[in-house]
């Protein structure tokens, strides 16, 4: 494994009682890159992410961030789960952006931002406030720094959730279908700040129907499909895919929702 | 009507009163700790440990406050357990009052959206901060209301207390009142105590309840 590989995921499989969810993926996540991952609603890719950061546990296969084990602990070929301290240790460079933000509704939203540091991070109540107000600069919501969740829009939560995420400075991102829960006009408000990070070399993983943000800020795009990756590579290359049927259908499906003009 | 009766025995009728209100703070302040440690442990766990947490509440809930009283006091030191009067009315309240805490706090768990736990987790907050600064300063909202209801029933409740023989205000002006025949004017006056507290309990209820949702207004 190069030492560029952030989290590496290989023949993992997740199961929700009988149903394999998820049957022997295999995906690397290098730094700096943004990778989309595509799929039809049900394909896994949302558990997929959800594993990565041991939000569900996992049945087999591995994930390694940065050459740890994620969620438990090996003993002579005995897998058993890791303490939640060392979970937490493990997963402590990862961040994770939920679809429907899960701010703190009882917290300004500088609060949401800086809480965490002060609790976990080991900073000063003063230094947390000073890292979290540069957070929220960060994302354009300098002036809400004392307002609370329900003042704001959808896409200022999605923005203050970005910087709550951005704060502790995580070495990779992952993105359960960060605009999904938003109005179509203020869509555009939370992909700029993602395709800003994009541009300063954040590690980004990005589980999203927005094809447009997966063909013009991602590095690669992988489609799952029916519990693994079925195609995976350049963004143009996916997306012009001829070759798997399951592909070519779920992005005609696509194309024709939105190709409103020409009809 | 003669209120001199309750003039000339004010010493008595104070210690019965602070007596009184003892009980009640202590009794449901540690019913409230009690139950809040009890909902903790079941909401976190599985099997045996949540049925048993479940029993004990069903059962503490079920049974009228009275007759645990007599169990305490009356049926204790039949198995060895002796208690003074006020050590089992105060254990009794706990308890009583534990089982129905034990509820509204699970209740209020499971109204934290689940979502707001796995940001907690995935943000490094250990199990206790995010009981601490996540999940009880948000179930506040929702459950305050049931608190303060229970802790108006835990009032009125200490009242039956004097049959265990403990000397609270109800204890203290029934003897008043059977020693002098001045039944109305001591029966009166605790009505009116009563009264007077729970109107007070209320009130501190409704300014904690707007405390609690300042987060709700827009």
């Amino acid at each position: 494994m190069s030492d560029n590989t952030i989290i590496k995921v290989s023949n993992l499989i997740k199961t929700f009682g009988s149903t394999t969810v998820l049957n022997g993926v295999s995906l690397d996540f290098e730094r700096s890159q943004v990778t989309c991952i595509i799929g039809a609603s049900g394909s896994g890719k949302s558990t997929l992410l959800r594993c990565m950061a041991f939000l569900e546990t996992y049945e087999g296969g591995r994930i390694e961030i940065e050459g740890q084990l994620l969620g438990y602990v090996e003993n002579q070929g005995i897998r058993q789960r890791a303490s939640s301290s060392r979970i937490a240790e493990t997963r402590r460079n990862v961040g994770f952006v939920f679809q429907h933000f899960n701010l703190w509704p009882h917290m300004t939203a500088l609060e949401n931002v800086a809480k965490p540091l002060w609790l976990t991070a080991g900073c000063s109540r003063q230094e947390a406030r000073e890292r979290g107000a540069a957070a929220l600069e960060k994302v354009g919501l300098a002036d809400k720094l004392s307002s609370y969740p329900i003042q704001l829009s959808g896409g200022q939560q999605q923005r203050v959730a970005i910087a709550r995420t951005l704060a502790k400075e995580p070495h990779i991102i992952l993105f359960d279908e960060p605009t999904s829960a938003l109005d179509p006009e203020i869509v555009g408000e939370v992909l700029q700040v993602m395709r800003n990070l994009a541009d300063e070399g954040m590690t980004m993983a990005v589980v999203t129907h927005e094809m447009g943000f997966a063909a013009h800020v991602a590095n690669r795009i992988a489609f799952i499909d029916q519990g693994v990756i079925a195609v995976e590579g350049k963004p143009r290359d996916v997306l012009l895919n001829k070759d798997n049927p399951r592909l070519v259908r779920f992005l005609k499906n696509f194309f024709d929702r939105n190709n409103f003009v020409a009809a | 009507m003669d209120f001199s009766v309750l003039t000339d025995n004010w010493p008595q009728i104070l210690n019965g009163l602070v007596l009184t209100l003892k009980l009640w703070l202590g009794g449901t302040l540690s019913g409230l700790a009690l139950g809040l440690l009890l909902a903790t442990i079941q909401v976190n766990s599985i099997g045996v440990v949540w049925h048993a947490i479940r029993g004990y509440s069903a059962v503490f809930r079920g049974v009228p406050l009275l007759i645990q009283l007599f169990l305490l006091y009356y049926g204790g030191p039949s198995i060895g357990f002796v208690l003074s009067p006020v050590a089992a009315g105060l254990l009794g309240l706990t308890i009583y009052s534990s089982a129905q805490f034990v509820e509204i706090f699970r209740a209020g768990f499971e109204s934290v959206p689940r979502g707001q736990i796995e940001a907690a987790r995935i943000s490094g907050l250990n199990r206790f901060q995010i009981l601490v600064h996540i999940e009880l300063p948000q179930m506040l909202i929702i459950i305050v209301p049931s608190l303060v209801n229970l802790f108006v029933i835990m009032t009125k409740e200490t009242a039956i207390l004097s049959v265990i023989s403990i000397p609270d205000l109800t204890a203290v002006l029934n003897g008043i009142g059977s020693t002098t025949y001045a039944f109305a004017e001591t029966l009166f006056a605790l009505a009116a105590f009563y009264w007077i507290l729970l109107e007070c309990v209320t009130m501190a209820g409704r300014v904690l309840e707007r405390r609690a949702s300042r987060y709700l207004i827009r």
